[in-house]
């Protein structure tokens, strides 16, 4: 078979056996202090991926934007806005009752989201703004849109059939249930995949990450591509927001805040290279996972919250060191 | 200074320099001379080894064997600072200077005077810097942005700075580049005050016109070898150029069978504010027409402009008579031109990706199915390229960085030729490639044009623009000064040559 391509996934696979491992030596742990198995269905799917899942459908997104040179500070607010856009639309502007209603709401959240990705995308395709600029400033304008739309107080009190967007579990068996937001990111995981995989747009926006004036001279469109890489983060942020807001059950202004630190970290953990041109789905899959289990572990070990901050920005060090240490040998 | 006596003839004695890179020759028992303030011309084609020469001068690259004798003594230089210590200085095309930075600042960087307290003393620092610039006689202020200075101030900023540090040799890689008529003039007038000053000067320059003017002597280097040094008082331009091209063109090129056939693209009256002006031109089917010019001379500019990559102020362009449109690569490509560019790492390949992924990337409709890409399709589409072009890689997913500079190339010629390109803009096509590879892309434009294809082909390399065109045109300055068919008489590189240097062909 071919060798080389096996090369190319050293970094998943190098992120693949770290998760493994931690996962091996939190069960250890918990099985000896807590009498509890840690790789557990209930721990791992109901616990650590629903925890991580809406950040993870970002972080998707993400890697789009971080693969074609850029990146999107602005994820976290638009998970906000497209929040209390949906939150209010249920609550003080139900167009129709029930879920007719809620589907035009949820849908207005995602053209909010995507709309906002579109203006990152035209700043970045026609000018020389760079992306990490142009999404500051976004990141700025849409919190500031969702606190102004909201008066600064949260649109509480939604209904409990809306709230099972973020709540709710599709439930197999008695014993057998999915959180609907980890379906919503398995949805994410796998249309991302394919259009990175499988589609032009995927493969331009690698290309553009790796040499930019060659895509050009190949008489691609690159503003296009531009265009629909930040659209397709904002969607993304849009889809997380709509279940952010039905787990808390409320639109909150303050959703999402610092979220596109751990959509970012997922990218990079998973081996995706932070300058462009080389990011997988796939590890950026593994990469939120990674983030979820460190939580979680901490977690069970007692650690402080503030103190997880740190030990997570310790681990992103570690997680590129080990990467670029990787890129010298080859 | 205690010994005052000049221990030589000579500042500077460079003896049986070689360098050889993987192999390749770049020098073979080179040598230069270089009288007490003299102004000596280095001359050759590109590649002949005057700047691998004169890196190894400025301690930038070391060399293999050989001697440099600086004052009498023989010197050693391994570092751009041993070079700077005794002595020399070499003034880049590109100027070494921090545009944002004042010019007192860029002159005395990493040596700026201090005051007592340990900071930087700028009120010596710009009169320091006002001493050295009245001696270049300059008008500027010490405090000028470099930014705001024209290229030919920034040259004389760089000039100052090298006398500042007490540069006995002046090295000066084309200073003339970027300079207007005039500003040549202000710069050949303070060559002229250097030289009495005792300070050498090498001059290293295409124009050569230049030469004729401003050097003492010049010193010919060809193919890595040394030619000749003599009195430019002794010598005239035919007998110059004479020396710099004069081997004979061996079996280095394939030998051209195609017969063009009728005309296919016609250009009228393109021209671009500054860089193109008036150009005019056919190619006819099955034809290679070589662009040759100095750097800078706007060949590039032209086939950018023809692809679409570049804008243009004015300009027809028409296909087998009918008139087409292009303003972006994209209406390049949809009217069947390829380009590959002279830059092949920047623009020609995406290093990171596979072979396959580079052959199909400016095609890629032809690879898609129903919005997915059809991979076996893709596959198969570049294993025949493989094929056909003798790509010499493991495989089609192999990334094309890992592949040789020859085979990179093809891979470019891959992905214009899956465009179904029919006008192939190759741009310096065999620019650091190896001789070997060299000859197997010549069989190739052979091949192309042989199935009817047509190859505009720019190059620097002289005997490779007369062994492989059926035609020539020749640029300077923007606009085209000759044209050659090798139908009606033989390519002559002295008339190549004249009219790359601005002499308008008979």
């Amino acid at each position: 078979m071919n060798l080389k391509k096996y090369r190319y996934y050293a970094p998943e696979f190098f992120a693949f056996i770290a998760l493994l491992t931690l996962c091996l030596l939190l069960e250890w742990y918990s099985l000896v202090k807590f009498e509890k198995s840690f790789i557990s269905y209930d721990n791992l799917v109901i616990n650590v991926a629903r925890q991580v899942s809406l950040n993870a459908i970002i972080a998707c997104g993400m890697a789009f934007a971080i693969l074609s040179g850029g990146i999107d500070l602005s994820v976290g607010s638009i998970v906000a806005f497209s929040g209390v856009i949906t939150a209010s639309l249920v609550k003080n502007h139900p167009v129709a009752p029930g879920w007719a209603g809620y589907s035009v709401a949820i849908a207005a959240g995602l053209c909010v989201g995507t709309a906002c990705g579109f203006l990152n995308g035209l700043i970045v395709a026609y000018t020389k703004i760079p992306p990490f600029v142009a999404t500051f400033a976004t990141m700025s304008v849409a919190r500031g849109s969702a606190y102004v739309f909201t008066n600064g107080t949260p649109i509480s009190g939604l209904p409990a059939a809306f709230n099972e967007v973020g709540k709710g579990y599709l439930r197999l068996t008695e014993s057998w249930r999915i959180p609907i937001p980890v379906l919503l990111w398995l949805a994410v995981f796998f249309a991302c995949w394919f259009l990175l995989m499988r589609t032009r747009f995927g493969r331009y926006a690698c290309a553009i990450g790796n040499n930019v004036d060659t895509v050009r001279l190949a008489g691609i469109n690159v503003r296009k591509v531009y265009i629909k890489i930040y659209m397709l983060v904002g969607l993304c942020s849009g889809i997380s927001g709509v279940a952010q807001c039905g787990r808390l059950s409320s639109g909150q202004p303050t959703a999402g805040l610092n979220w596109e630190l751990d959509a970012i970290a997922s990218v990079v953990i998973g081996g995706g290279n932070i300058a462009g041109g080389r990011v997988t789905i796939f590890g950026t899959l593994i990469g939120a996972l990674i983030i979820g289990v460190i939580n979680t572990g901490l977690n069970m070990l007692g650690m402080l919250y503030y103190n997880q901050l740190i030990v997570k920005g310790f681990v992103m060090i570690i997680a590129v060191l080990l990467r670029s240490g990787l890129n010298r040998e080859s | 200074m205690p010994d005052l006596e000049k221990r030589s003839d000579y500042i500077l004695e460079m003896k049986d320099i070689s360098k050889f890179f993987f192999g390749n020759r770049a020098l073979e028992n080179v040598h230069i001379e270089i009288e007490y303030g003299e102004v000596h011309a280095l001359v050759g084609e590109n590649g002949a080894g005057k700047s691998t020469l004169m890196k190894i001068l400025s301690g930038a690259y070391s060399k293999d064997s050989g001697e440099i004798i600086l004052d009498g003594a023989p010197a050693d230089i391994a570092t751009p600072q041993d070079s700077q210590t005794l002595g020399i200085s070499i003034i880049y095309q590109e100027f070494n200077l921090i545009r944002g930075m004042s010019v007192s600042e860029n002159m005395f960087l990493g040596r700026e005077p201090r005051t007592m307290f340990g900071t930087i003393d700028s009120k010596r620092r710009n009169e320091e810097a006002r001493k050295w610039l009245d001696r270049v006689s300059v008008k500027f202020k010490p405090t000028d942005l470099v930014q705001d200075l024209s290229s030919a101030q920034a040259q004389f900023v760089a000039i100052a700075q090298a006398l500042s540090k007490g540069a006995k040799l002046i090295i000066m890689d084309e200073p003339t580049a970027s300079l207007t008529t005039k500003e040549t003039e202000t710069l050949f007038d303070l060559i002229r005050d250097l030289k009495s000053q005792g300070i050498s000067i090498i001059f290293i320059s295409h124009h050569l016109d230049e030469i004729f003017e401003i050097c003492d002597r010049v010193t010919v280097l060809r193919d890595g070898l040394y030619v000749d040094t003599s009195k430019v008082s002794d010598i005239d331009k035919d007998s110059l150029i004479r020396m710099m091209v004069g081997r004979e063109l061996s079996n280095e090129f394939p030998p051209r069978m195609a017969l063009p056939g009728e005309p296919l693209l016609e250009v009228k009256d393109m021209s671009r504010q500054d860089v193109l002006s008036d150009i005019r031109f056919h190619l006819r089917k099955g034809e290679i027409l070589g662009i040759y010019g100095l750097v800078g001379s706007g060949r590039t500019e032209l086939v950018r402009a023809l692809y679409g990559a570049d804008r243009r102020d004015n300009g027809d362009i028409a296909l087998g008579g009918a008139p087409v449109e292009i303003r972006s690569p994209h209406d390049g490509i949809k009217h069947g031109f390829g380009f590959l560019p002279e830059e092949r790492k920047l623009q020609g390949v995406i290093l990171g990706m596979s072979v396959a992924n580079n052959v199909t990337l400016a095609a890629m409709d032809k690879i898609t199915r129903y919005l997915m890409i059809d991979e076996r399709e893709e596959l198969k589409n570049t294993e025949h390229f493989v094929h056909s072009l003798n790509i010499k890689t493991p495989s089609a997913h192999t990334v094309v960085q890992t592949l040789s500079g020859g085979n990179q190339q093809k891979v470019v010629v891959a992905k214009c030729i899956f465009t179904d390109a029919e006008i192939l803009i190759f741009d310096e096509p065999t620019r650091g490639i190896d001789v070997g590879a060299k000859y197997e892309i010549y069989v190739l434009m052979n091949e192309l044009t042989k199935s009817g294809k047509s190859i505009i082909m720019i190059s620097s390399d002289l005997p490779e623009i007369i062994g492989m065109s059926d035609r020539v045109l020749v640029m300077w300055e923007g606009r085209i000064t000759g044209e050659f068919d090798r139908a009606k008489t033989p390519l002559s590189q002295e008339a190549i040559m004249k009219a790359a240097a601005g002499e308008v062909a008979a």
